[in-house]
């Protein structure tokens, strides 16, 4: 972290290591990590969020939404074969794919704001990886016991009882995994069906293969691999750093308080027992006493575990909490050279401040994520469900006709996004003496001609605009064409040119 | 070269003994499993270079090869086509004309179809080129517009060797073999000219009436408007296929010039041919 000096005093009190026998190898075995149960307010919070993003998660695909018949009846669907996106009561074609940038350019925002202001709450408390590794972590505490069974487990002998357990974890992951992959591929195509076809083995074999991909990489990316893909393969821990600064709100070791550990009946030491609680129930197997790492993802456990111990102690809680880097320094400063006890504590926690939520960089994401939000709602309160696009020939640019007269040609498109297909008129604005002929078209009792439009479809018409002879002509002239409703109210209008001769 | 691996103070971290001007790097182990991927990426492209074509003159075990591949492709989209291409087959271009279905297929096959066996002579979108390549796509036609001509046209071809019943004509070379004057053919010139109202020297263009009615008017008609039976063009309107300057003209007098067409029955499959024909129609000159 280059903006934040984090504190390395633990680690600095420690004795010098002697030196090594033989140097250090190149690559290294992964260190399991048992992680303990544990209880508490941060706890509860988490599995909160994840009772609610795994219902989100699989639940969204089978709210139904009536659309009329001949419509696909799903909330949310992404319908590849037919090219719709389809959201509630939105419907969205490949052409407004910039919907799904901007959401995604405002998720991005968003990420950055909450972790310049609370840290890696992302990552310790919704990330897909968070959410499901802690799933499967559930499950495995459930069948073979909390850290030190498993720890025994793992060193005991392989047993019956430890082959039961294990092939059964393994088997209730694999069914979560199944249910998470099948779940991915209910986005796009029909729920039920498809759950059908999944089961009765009917289902193509692109489905087959989705449904067996992302189940595969839950199963080995939060039954096997866990806190690796964030140490190693997750780029977000790396730069990270560029938006906490000293005012973010991370989980940390309050050291001026802790330090130097002891036992609890001791004289003269800090509130730290050195129980090692905050090391055990950490899901990535780090110690947050060493201060900021990349490894934490700031999930907040350690924070549950201390304070248990501390309330166990009859000591205050929050040795372990979620604090400015800005507040860490500035009671370390207070508490420079006090001795350990109840008067450092105090004066420690009166040099804190309220975390400085509004400052420069939380209000240039505010901003960013106002703008894209606003850009985002015009365009799609704006946003067209009739459009005329029109393509001028370029080959060739224009044709002199045998009058002398001179003649261009389009090809016009009707994009309709709705369910309607009564036809409208097409109309060409442009300077006296233009002519349009329009092929295929009918004409309405006026004489105009009458173009179709398809429900929920293009329709494309090829048109012909020409200049008698002697009418004088600029190299480019502006022309419009506009599509009406019968009752003469403009449904769509597109601009283009007409190219004469050069002069 | 490693030469010195030492312990780091701050990190309690070996180095790797790389050293670079005074800076040292650390070595922070990789996992061993990231190791094993790698090596797994490198067996798994061992695996390809044996299942597929990987090397000249291996095909390997799969016998999957990309150009095999395209050449299925290509049947099945064929295959795909067949009951269209079938209807097109045995359609008149007027039926296919009056069919929206058809008529759709048969311009997007079209479009493609004239890119690929007219484009070279008769310009993209049929925009023609001067010195003998019509446009398509006015409303000038030297042998007919209409959806029958313009298949007569294509399948027939103009002027060519292969073809018995090609399209066939020829103007008299006036000029090179001696049947009139260097200035007898200015006169002419002159009058065809006045045709489209662009006559400078009345006199002459006077002079030239005679000669046009003696010689010209047998094709190109009493007052130029062409005959469609023989190609003669209309000599009344703007449209000019070698040029519409005198001196054009006079060329064109003196030692004619005449487009030559291939025949493309026999060659494209009669649906194709029907395909073009729509197409061409389509182009904004069809009548």
């Amino acid at each position: 972290m280059s903006t934040v000096e984090a504190p390395h005093r633990a680690k600095a009190d420690r004795p010098p290591e002697a030196p090594a026998a033989a140097a250090q190898p190149l690559y290294a075995s992964r260190q399991k990590v048992y992680p303990k149960r544990v209880f508490g307010v941060v706890r509860s919070v988490k599995w909160a969020v994840l009772a609610l993003c795994l219902a989100l998660y699989y639940v969204v695909p089978w709210i139904r939404w009536n659309r009329g018949p001949g419509l696909p009846d799903q909330a949310v669907l992404v319908d590849i074969e037919n090219a719709r996106l389809f959201f509630f009561w939105i419907e969205i074609w490949p052409q407004e794919i910039y919907f799904l940038t901007g959401a995604l350019i405002l998720g991005a925002f968003a990420l950055f704001a909450v972790s310049s202001l609370f840290g890696r709450l992302w990552c310790g408390f919704t990330c897909p990886q968070t959410v499901w590794t802690d799933l499967f972590m559930f499950v495995e505490r459930w069948i073979q016991g909390d850290r030190n069974a498993r720890m025994k487990l793992d060193q005991g002998p392989r047993n019956a009882n430890y082959w039961t357990r294990k092939v059964l974890t393994h088997a209730v992951w694999l069914l979560i995994a199944a249910a998470t992959g099948g779940a991915w591929v209910m986005y796009f195509v029909d729920a039920p069906t498809v759950t059908m076809e999944i089961l009765t083995g009917h289902a193509s074999l692109q489905v087959y293969f989705f449904f067996a991909m992302f189940a595969g990489f839950t199963y080995l990316l939060a039954g096997w691999a866990r806190e690796q893909v964030c140490t190693y393969m997750c780029p977000w821990p790396r730069f990270q750093a560029a938006m906490l600064d000293e005012n973010s709100l991370v989980v940390t070791y309050r050291d001026w308080r802790g330090e130097p550990r002891g036992k609890a009946k001791a004289e003269g030491v800090g509130d730290c027992v050195d129980c090692f609680a905050c090391v055990h129930v950490c899901p990535t197997g780090i110690d947050i006493r060493d201060g900021q790492q990349l490894e934490c993802i700031g999930c907040g456990l350690c924070v549950d575990a201390c304070d248990s111990v501390m309330g166990k102690l009859g000591r205050p809680k929050g040795l372990i909490a979620f604090e400015t880097l800005k507040n860490l320094a500035a009671s370390e400063a207070a508490t420079a050279g006090m001795p350990p006890g109840a008067a450092r504590y105090k004066a420690g926690m009166a040099a804190r401040h309220l975390p400085r939520f509004i400052r420069p960089r939380t209000m240039m994401y505010a901003g960013a994520i106002a703008v894209v939000s606003l850009v985002m709602l015009g365009a799609f309160l704006l946003r067209s469900t009739l459009d005329v696009t029109v393509l001028r020939d370029r080959a060739p640019l224009f044709v002199r006709l045998s009058d002398g007269g001179i003649r261009n040609g389009y090809t016009i498109k009707i994009v309709n996004k709705r369910r309607e297909d009564s036809p409208l008129v097409l109309d060409l604005q442009a300077p006296q003496g233009f002519r349009m002929v329009v092929q295929d078209a009918d004409t309405d009792p006026d004489g105009r001609p009458l173009v179709a439009r398809r429900a929920d479809g293009i329709v494309q018409y090829r048109v012909l605009v020409s200049v008698p002879p002697g009418q004088r002509l600029p190299e480019s002239t502006p022309v419009t064409f506009r599509l009406l409703e019968p009752s003469g109210r403009v449904a769509a209008r597109q601009s283009s040119t007409f190219v004469g001769p050069r002069q | 070269m490693p030469t010195k691996i030492e312990k780091d103070t701050v990190s309690g971290q070996d180095t790797t003994g790389h050293e670079w001007d005074g800076l040292k790097e650390l070595n922070t182990p990789l996992p061993k499993w990231w190791l094993y991927t790698f090596y797994a990426t490198i067996v798994w492209a061992l695996v390809w270079v044996v299942v597929y074509p990987s090397v000249p003159f291996w095909r390997g075990t799969s016998g999957w090869i990309a150009r095999e591949a395209i050449v299925g492709e290509v049947e099945a989209a064929n295959a795909r086509n067949a009951p269209m291409m079938a209807r097109l087959r045995e359609a008149t271009p007027a039926q296919i004309a009056a069919d929206p279905e058809l008529r759709s297929f048969a311009l997007a096959g079209g479009r493609v179809a004239f890119a690929n066996t007219c484009a070279g002579c008769h310009g993209a979108g049929g925009q023609g080129a001067q010195g003998g390549y019509p446009t398509l796509a006015d409303d000038d036609w030297i042998w007919g517009g209409s959806l029958e001509a313009i298949q007569q046209t294509i399948r027939h071809g103009i002027r060519n060797t292969e073809d018995d019943e090609a399209r066939t004509s020829i103007m008299p070379r006036f000029g090179a073999d001696g049947m009139l004057t260097a200035a007898q053919i200015g006169d002419v010139a002159e009058y065809v000219l006045s045709m489209s109202g662009r006559a400078t020297d009345q006199a002459a263009a006077g002079r030239g009436a005679t000669i046009f009615a003696e010689q010209c008017v047998a094709c190109h008609g009493d007052r130029g408007e062409g005959n469609r039976d023989v190609g003669a063009p209309r000599l009344s309107d703007q449209v000019w296929l070698y040029g519409n300057t005198k001196a054009q003209i006079m060329a064109m007098i003196n030692n004619p010039r005449m487009g030559v067409m291939p025949a493309w029955q026999g060659r494209l499959d009669p649906a194709v041919i029907n395909m073009l024909t729509v197409y061409v129609h389509s182009l904004g000159g069809g009548e």
